[in-house]
């Protein structure tokens, strides 16, 4: 058999093609790109009630995203909700008073935690605990205490 | 009624009959792997018929079944006014289903069918029986190439659909409708997992190359020797691949989705 | 070989072969031999299996039962390994000439040197071009088989299946469909490589008088048996009237015109109602 050389090249260019999609898929689709690239550390804070929150749901100050949740567990001891998450090295100077809240995107979004960096000098560091947070606000919750918080108010007139 | 039950259990004794030939087949093939390593000329060239040849077809089909995705997915999720998940929407349906399913799909067609009228005719004009003659193991020499680009071939075209379908989703998300450029990567990135999406999507690609093309091979392998057997083992070809794909398709995706 | 038991005069023996495809018994207790150096024709009407004869002496049939020896070695007793080096030493050309359509007549000649010897390039050329000019087609080695003349496929696949230097050569109907001056080309072909390169040679045929013409040695099989045998000229005086008929290829003897059907008469008057 002869081989031409151009069939070899087509074929090179086609292998190098496919794998070339496979890399695309896999940097710039998925969120491989966020383990591969950026070094973490570690804090955890405890919630009352951690609502929808999952697994790489974001981490966010400002709108920005600063990292993502790493596990979640629950504390048979205090009742709580224990989130790990792990926030990209870059951003190191979160004070130690930094709040951390469950907030949802949107009405029908994903649940993120969202940092408010408080005024400390102290940083956080990797293992370093939020003490100060804010649970999910919990829909038929948050409606309850409205309908029972107006009925208070009538009742008071 | 009796002959109803006569006929069935025939069809199924036969059925089965087939399957343990093309098991059998699909061992042959297999055995041969290691000897292709010395080889590897003869795997490249069929990586060019199964795989260059194919390229056109799956990028374009990819290209528009991108944009289509774009299109109708922008209209569905604006009426939700999440028009943002867009690009998520997009490489969601394309990395688990569609590019694997639609990429074996052509590939049936487009290469599985050439396979099996190339095999079949290579036995009707005692090509097959004239290299065992020669003292040559045609299932070596002729199939096992052949399995091997199929299924080298598979998952690249499947990955090469998907990103070609990404980015026509975008074109026409972000280009032509106007959703935010940033958001429809982010949100993306943000929700498709390497592991759970990608990686299965291509183990996937990877169970259909396998199957499509031993289908392919087996049916040209196990041709009535005249024309008419090679068109009617060629049109079996693609049936078979179809449902094969769709029915593998359903187990794979409750098997690997299933769990969330 | 030296230690083989006895120098057989024969290459090839079957002893006591029977097959059967489905219901039909192709052969029915069939013995014959092939004598080393000679060339030996196997004749009789389409369809009595000589293909399957060929098919079973080279291993990719087995038979009912009987047994069929080459070379000393029983065929279908071999391990794989060994039968494929038993195959090297057998060439086989098809009635199709089953030339490998995607290559040319210089690559197709090349391929069993490719495939079962580690030569050079520059060795396989020679041999090549020499096996090709045996056959007189030199020339056309740059040619697609999609472009040759059914002749030329066939002289073509010969110096394929003598690439090798192979014990024997199997021809499959040779002269089928060839028109006056490729069968000349060819039987002058069959004839002298017999010859100069020693070779046994076993033609299946239905062509009688270009095969009587050049093999020292006839098999007759008619309906699963050997219906006649011998010299070709024993063959030719022949007192049976089915050989005669068959060498004459007269419309009707033995073997008959019309194939087996009831009455003419009562066939025409009945109702043409299938029952």
């Amino acid at each position: 058999m002869q081989h031409s050389n151009t069939q070899d090249t087509l074929v090179g260019l086609f292998v190098a093609a496919g794998i070339a999609g496979l890399f695309f898929l896999a940097l710039q689709v998925s969120n491989l790109s966020t383990f591969v690239e950026e070094d973490t550390y570690t804090v955890t804070a405890s919630f009352e009630n951690s609502g929808g929150l999952k697994v790489k749901s974001p981490v966010s100050a400002a709108g920005v995203k600063i990292g993502q949740v790493k596990s979640i567990s629950f504390d048979p001891k205090t009742y709580q909700s224990v989130v790990e998450m792990a926030i990209y090295s870059k951003y190191e100077n979160l004070p130690t008073d930094t709040t951390a809240s469950v907030f949802t995107a949107g009405l029908l979004g994903e649940q993120y935690v969202n940092l408010e960096p408080g005024g400390s000098d102290e940083y956080l560091q990797d293992g370093s605990k939020i003490e100060i947070t804010q649970s999910a606000i919990i829909l038929e919750k948050a409606i309850g205490q409205f309908l029972f918080k107006s009925a208070e108010e009538k009742a008071k007139k | 009624m009796i002959k109803f039950l006569n006929f069935l259990g025939r069809t199924t004794t036969t059925g089965f009959t087939k399957l343990g030939r093309g098991s059998y087949f699909l061992l042959d093939t297999l055995a041969g792997i290691g000897s292709m390593a010395l080889r590897p000329r003869l795997v490249v060239n069929q990586i060019y018929f199964v795989g260059v040849l194919s390229f056109l077809i799956i990028v374009i089909s990819g290209l528009f079944v991108g944009m289509v995705l774009g299109l109708q997915g922008y209209y569905i999720l604006s009426d939700f006014g999440a028009e943002e998940t867009l690009g998520l929407m997009v490489a969601a349906s394309l990395v688990r289903e569609l590019g694997p399913v639609v990429t074996a799909l052509l590939f049936a067609g487009r290469a599985g069918s050439a396979l099996t009228a190339e095999i079949g005719l290579m036995k009707a004009t005692e090509q097959l029986s004239g290299m065992e003659m020669m003292a040559i193991d045609p299932i070596k020499r002729i199939i096992t190439p052949r399995f091997l680009a199929g299924f080298i071939a598979m998952p690249l075209l499947a990955a090469l659909f998907s990103a070609v379908g990404i980015v026509g989703g975008q074109l026409v998300g972000t280009g032509l409708l106007g959703v935010d450029d940033g958001a429809y990567w982010s949100q993306m990135q943000a929700n498709i997992d390497f592991e759970d999406d990608i990686v299965n999507g291509v183990i996937k690609s990877l169970v259909f190359g396998f199957v499509t093309t031993w289908i392919a091979l087996f049916e040209g392998y196990d041709t009535v020797p005249t024309s008419e057997g090679v068109s009617r083992a060629t049109t079996r070809t693609v049936v078979n691949s179809a449902f094969s794909i769709l029915g593998l398709d359903f187990i794979l995706t409750a098997l690997m989705f299933g769990d969330d | 070989m030296e230690n083989r038991v006895k120098q057989q005069d024969n290459l090839v023996s079957v002893r006591n072969l029977s097959f059967s495809r489905g219901e039909k018994k192709i052969f029915d207790d069939v013995s014959l031999s092939i004598e080393r150096g000679k060339i030996t024709a196997i004749m009789g009407p389409s369809g009595t299996g000589k293909t399957t004869l060929l098919k079973l002496i080279g291993g990719q049939l087995a038979p009912a039962s009987g047994s069929i020896h080459v070379d000393g070695l029983n065929v279908h007793r071999l391990k794989r390994a060994e039968l494929y080096n038993l195959r090297k030493r057998m060439g086989m050309l098809f009635q199709s000439g089953a030339l490998l359509t995607d290559m040319s007549v210089y690559d197709n000649v090349a391929f069993p040197l490719r495939e079962h010897t580690h030569l050079p390039e520059s060795m396989i050329r020679t041999l090549v071009l020499m096996k090709l000019h045996a056959v007189g087609l030199r020339g056309a080695r740059n040619l697609m088989p999609s472009e040759l003349s059914g002749g030329m496929a066939r002289r073509i696949a010969l110096a394929r299946a003598i690439a090798l230097d192979p014990m024997m050569i199997m021809y499959d109907e040779p002269f089928t469909g060839q028109d006056p001056i490729s069968m000349g080309a060819l039987v002058h072909l069959i004839k002298s490589l017999n010859t100069t390169l020693g070779l046994t040679s076993i033609i299946v045929s239905h062509d009688v008088q270009e095969t009587l013409a050049i093999a020292d040695y006839a098999y007759l099989i008619s309906e699963g048996r050997i219906a006649g045998q011998g010299t070709p000229e024993q063959i030719r005086q022949s007192p049976s009237e089915w050989v005669q008929q068959f060498i004459t290829g007269a419309a009707d003897g033995p073997v008959h015109f019309h194939y087996p059907a009831k009455d003419y008469f009562d066939d025409l008057v009945s109702t043409g109602r299938r029952y």
